[in-house]
């Protein structure tokens, strides 16, 4: 058996878990513990290679409505797993350090930032982004009640940051948090629009507030 | 006529796909097979790169390959100029430092790409980026313009002349003078959607584009020229650009790595930046500092203004802006001089930012007129009216429309401004200290050339065709608003195919220019399918035989005549008789040699109402007014929010907007949208917008002059003043944070 026949049985037998007690030990410890191979190993990268087939990690959740049974990396975020693996693309990335709000999608009925939010973590969840506000075709479907009120008082101008606003328009009305327009403006601060359609926006939140559909 | 009339507001044509995330941003596209890459950024803003080790992150996992300055695939158009700037301003005169993307280990500004790594997923690329183990050899940046005004050069080109009217130093003569100078700092575009490209090349020669530009026919151009390639086989999409604000306004050199490497790995690749790179690589507003001399007479005559502006620019690239064109002409004043320096630093290239160098000026300006009417001790506007201007005094000759009085008025009475006293500090609000300030904003007016495609078909739909991106502001709302007024088409049958290369030639969406010049085209594309309709009907043997032109109307797919509404026939009847099945008409369109006898602007006004404690130095705008004067609008809806945005925009500037700078390394500190702060929900108050609404007469057949500009230039001068009046405090260099207010108050 060779070096790299027996690194691999060793991960094999113990699945990531080696390369992350690899990663955490301290240098000292690690030396002491392990075989050098496995340290030249890690040095040359060739763990690094092995060790990332093995890092796929199971995920069940429900996204829009449907249950997904996926294998993914476990630094994989929330978003980039909805933008670059489910095609769902209506979530934006915007500053990927939660500051901006472009990505924010519902987790069990909860407003997120998905960039701030590692996939992994949603194990079990339930979450909603503005694909799933609507059923059907984009171009022809009803809308969900936001988002005509975003249309109604073009609370948009390049439309890049209006996915987030609106999940958190829905969010910020359910949470309670929708009852004067300075109550809305300190509630939907963590989104922000640069086109500057703040005014319309909680013109919009407002409207559909005062006309208690349910949301 | 399409200006005769008020045009109605409609919902923005777009609003649908924008709300349900079925609009499509470049990095929303997928292509099969597709690799990413992540930018390793420069450590040190001068010096040079003293060693590269890349082995690592080759060796890590997913790589495809790690490209630095040792290894990066030819671009064989470097040798000529890429500015991407083919419809825009003529290309930068050259300097004597060259920037081309990572072709050497010279280090001209800091977070320079030094490297870019290729994986086959987003993970894997940014983990081997962090792989990439650099050295340098550091040199001492020059990055604090404040610390090298002495070196501000007069650029090359239009905007480096001394200009004079009058005795430059007239204002020494007045009986009333004062000086003042003003600071902006650097400030960020920072749309929401980040920078990048999505890169295609489908075999050699053939190359498909998703880009991030407020201009395709610009980026299709400026990678003809990079790879030294036909235009024609360069295909470049951007239906949706989350928000540009002048950052898309050139292609960037990180864009051209990108096809040069796409064309390497041979497969699709996908850059998207992240937030603090949109600092350094895509431009900024250059921290300015301006001096007004100003002098009138105890009448409130103007009698001289001297404007002088220093900017900051790259050591590589001299950019320039009109920060000083405001002063030649806004106000009647027989004695007038301006002068505009750029000092090269080790900085990025700055680039136009909305509003960009006329923002910059009017801060300065239009806190001057501010200052000096309380030395005056006049109502500034009353300061401002007597020395309007009815004509141009820079170039001798009318306005095509001018508007303003009427503006001012319609502002003052919106806001309130009866309850001004002129006497700063005079009006509290429990604990708060309330004033009331103002400004008027400027911007040239133009009607550049543009084509578009119309098609009309005998179902009685209409399609329109043009290369223009909409970066927000609403063109295609616009554009399809024009094409309904002039046809009559209803608006749910008019369909408009805009932002791609394959669509008639447009030019690049910027200088609040674009209804003029694409509107323009659609209304010629569209007259011209109504001309022939009414020739279809009034030949021998038509159904409106005998007519005149003059005497039909063309609403709701029916020709008719206007003095007896039962003579009419369908235009699907009409067409169908005449056996066609579309009308397709493309037209160019320009403005006539008739508009060199004019002056083109637009105007706008803005008012503010701000709050300022005392105790804290916090300054809160409580109330906005913004009004225009840009000829008739096409689209009120859409035209609205493009006020309001301004005045978030402005708010943001006057507030809180400041790149700041740690000139021993030569690098942002506060490089993110936590410690950058534009304005958010909380900053902005509800804004009223008002719209003179009136035709201008030369500009173009819709009498519409642009807006996107107007709504941000002045409004920083407008809290600044309403500031003073609140506070008597005069706070000159922006942004207006507490603790300068704190400075002046105690």
């Amino acid at each position: 058996m060779n070096d790299t026949e027996n690194l691999d049985s060793e991960l094999g037998n113990s699945t990531s878990s080696r390369r992350i007690f690899l990663k955490q030990s301290s240098a000292l410890a690690a030396l002491a513990m392990t075989p050098p191979t496995a340290v030249a190993a890690v040095n040359t990268g060739i763990q690094e290679k092995i060790a990332t087939a093995l890092e796929q990690m199971p995920l069940r959740l429900t996204i829009n409505g449907k249950v997904q049974q996926l294998s993914i990396e476990p630094r994989v975020t929330l978003l980039d797993l909805l933008r670059e693996q489910l095609h769902l693309t209506g979530t934006k990335k915007g500053c990927d350090h939660g500051q901006c709000g472009a990505c924010t999608v519902h987790v069990d009925g909860a407003r997120v930032n998905s960039c701030l939010t590692l996939a992994m973590t949603t194990e079990g969840c339930t979450v909603t982004t503005i694909e799933g506000l609507t059923v059907g075709d984009p171009a022809t479907t009803l809308l969900h009640p936001m988002q005509e009120a975003f249309i109604k008082h073009d609370g948009f101008q390049c439309g890049y940051c209006t996915p987030g606003q609106i999940m958190s328009a829905v969010a910020c009305i359910r949470e309670g948090h929708a009852n004067t327009p300075e109550e809305v403006r300190e509630y939907m601060s963590g989104n922000i629009c640069r086109c500057g359609a703040y005014a319309n926006i909680v013109n919009a939140i407002m409207d559909v507030k005062k006309k208690g559909a349910r949301v | 006529m399409t200006n005769k009339t008020k045009n109605p507001p409609i919902d923005r044509i777009d609003g649908r796909m924008k709300v349900t995330g079925g609009a499509k941003y470049f990095a929303d596209f997928e292509l099969p097979n597709t690799a990413y890459c992540v930018i390793v950024g420069s450590e040190i803003a001068k010096g040079a790169i003293a060693s590269l080790d890349t082995q690592k992150a080759q060796g890590a996992p997913g790589v495809v390959g790690v490209f630095t300055h040792q290894n990066m695939p030819p671009i064989p158009g470097w040798d000529a100029p890429v500015g991407g700037e083919a419809d825009g301003p003529a290309p930068k005169p050259k300097t004597e430092e060259t920037y081309r993307i990572l072709s050497s280990p010279k280090i001209l500004f800091d977070g320079q790409p030094v490297a870019i790594v290729v994986a086959d997923t987003y993970e894997r690329a940014t983990y081997a980026a962090s792989l990439v183990k650099v050295t340098y050899t550091k040199q001492a940046p020059r990055t604090d313009l404040e610390k090298h005004l002495s070196e501000g050069v007069a650029p090359k080109g239009a905007e480096g002349g001394n200009y004079l009217r009058g005795a430059a130093d007239g204002y020494k003569t007045a009986p009333v003078t004062l000086e003042a100078h003003y600071t902006i700092p650097v400030e960020v575009h920072n749309p929401m959607e980040l920078h990048g490209i999505l890169a295609h090349w489908t075999d050699d020669k053939q190359l498909m584009i998703y880009a991030k530009t407020q201009g395709v026919n610009a980026t299709q151009n400026a990678m003809a020229q990079a790879f030294k390639i036909d235009p024609k086989t360069i295909h470049v999409h951007t239906e949706f650009m989350g928000g540009g604000f002048g950052m898309g306004l050139r292609t960037w050199p990180q864009e051209t790595a990108v096809v040069a490497i796409a064309r390497k790995i041979g497969r699709p690749l996908k850059l998207v930046m992240n937030r603090s790179q949109m600092f350094t690589l895509v431009g900024h507003r250059p921290y300015t500092v301006q001096t007004i001399n100003m002098g009138a007479d105890q009448a409130g005559k103007l009698i001289g203004i001297a404007h002088a502006a220093t900017a900051e620019t790259a050591s590589y690239e001299d950019f320039t802006e009109a920060t000083v064109n405001m002063t030649k002409f806004m106000y009647a004043c027989p004695n007038v001089s301006t002068r505009y320096r750029i000092v090269r630093l080790d900085r990025s290239v700055p680039i136009w930012m909305r509003g960009p160098g006329e923002a910059t000026g009017a801060f300065a300006l239009e806190s001057a007129m501010d200052e000096m009417a309380h030395k005056l001790n006049l109502d500034p506007i009353d300061f401002r009216l007597r020395n309007y201007s009815e004509t141009d005094p820079e170039r001798n000759r009318p306005y095509s429309s001018k508007n303003l009085k009427e503006a001012y008025q319609r502002g003052a009475d919106a806001i309130g401004w009866k309850e001004r006293r002129n006497q700063p500090g005079s009006t509290r609000d429990g604990g708060w200290q309330i004033g009331y300030g103002m400004s008027t904003g400027v911007f040239s007016a133009f009607r550049w050339e543009a084509s578009a495609r119309a098609l009309l078909k005998a179902d009685g739909s209409l399609t329109i065709q043009s290369a223009v991106t909409d970066i927000g502001p609403g063109t295609g709302t616009a554009l399809t608003m024009i094409a309904h007024t002039v046809l009559g088409v209803p608006l749910n049958r008019i369909r408009i195919e805009y932002g791609d290369t394959s669509l008639p030639k447009a030019p690049t969406q910027g200088g609040s220019a674009i209804v003029s010049a694409v509107g323009s085209a659609v209304y010629d594309a569209c007259t011209a399918i109504k001309t022939e309709l009414m020739q279809l009907a009034l030949k021998a043997g038509g159904p409106l035989a005998g007519q005149q032109t003059d005497e039909l109307t063309l609403a709701d797919g029916v020709l008719s005549v206007s003095a007896e509404p039962k003579k009419k026939v369908a235009v699907s009847d009409l067409m169908q008789a005449n056996k066609l099945t579309v009308i397709d008409k493309t037209k160019d369109s320009k403005g006539s040699p008739e508009q060199e006898k004019y002056s083109m602007y637009s105007f706008s006004v803005h008012f503010v109402q701000v709050r300022v404690n005392p105790l804290t130095g916090v300054v809160r705008v409580s109330k906005a007014v913004s009004v225009a004067d840009s000829g008739r609008i096409v689209s009120p809806k859409t035209a609205a929010s493009q006020m309001i945005g301004g005045v978030a925009g402005g708010i943001g500037m006057a507030l809180t907007e400041e790149a700041i700078i740690d000139h021993r390394f030569g690098r942002f500190v506060n490089n993110n949208l936590a410690d950058y702060h534009v304005a958010v929900h909380a900053d902005v108050p509800a804004i009223e917008t008002i719209m003179i609404d009136k035709p201008d007469p030369i500009i173009n057949p819709m009498g519409a002059k642009g807006m996107g500009e107007i709504a941000l230039i002045g409004f920083a001068g407008a809290v600044a003043n309403a500031v003073f009046n609140a506070t008597g405090q005069r706070v000159r260099e922006l942004p207006i944070t507490p603790d300068k207010v704190m400075q002046k108050l105690t």
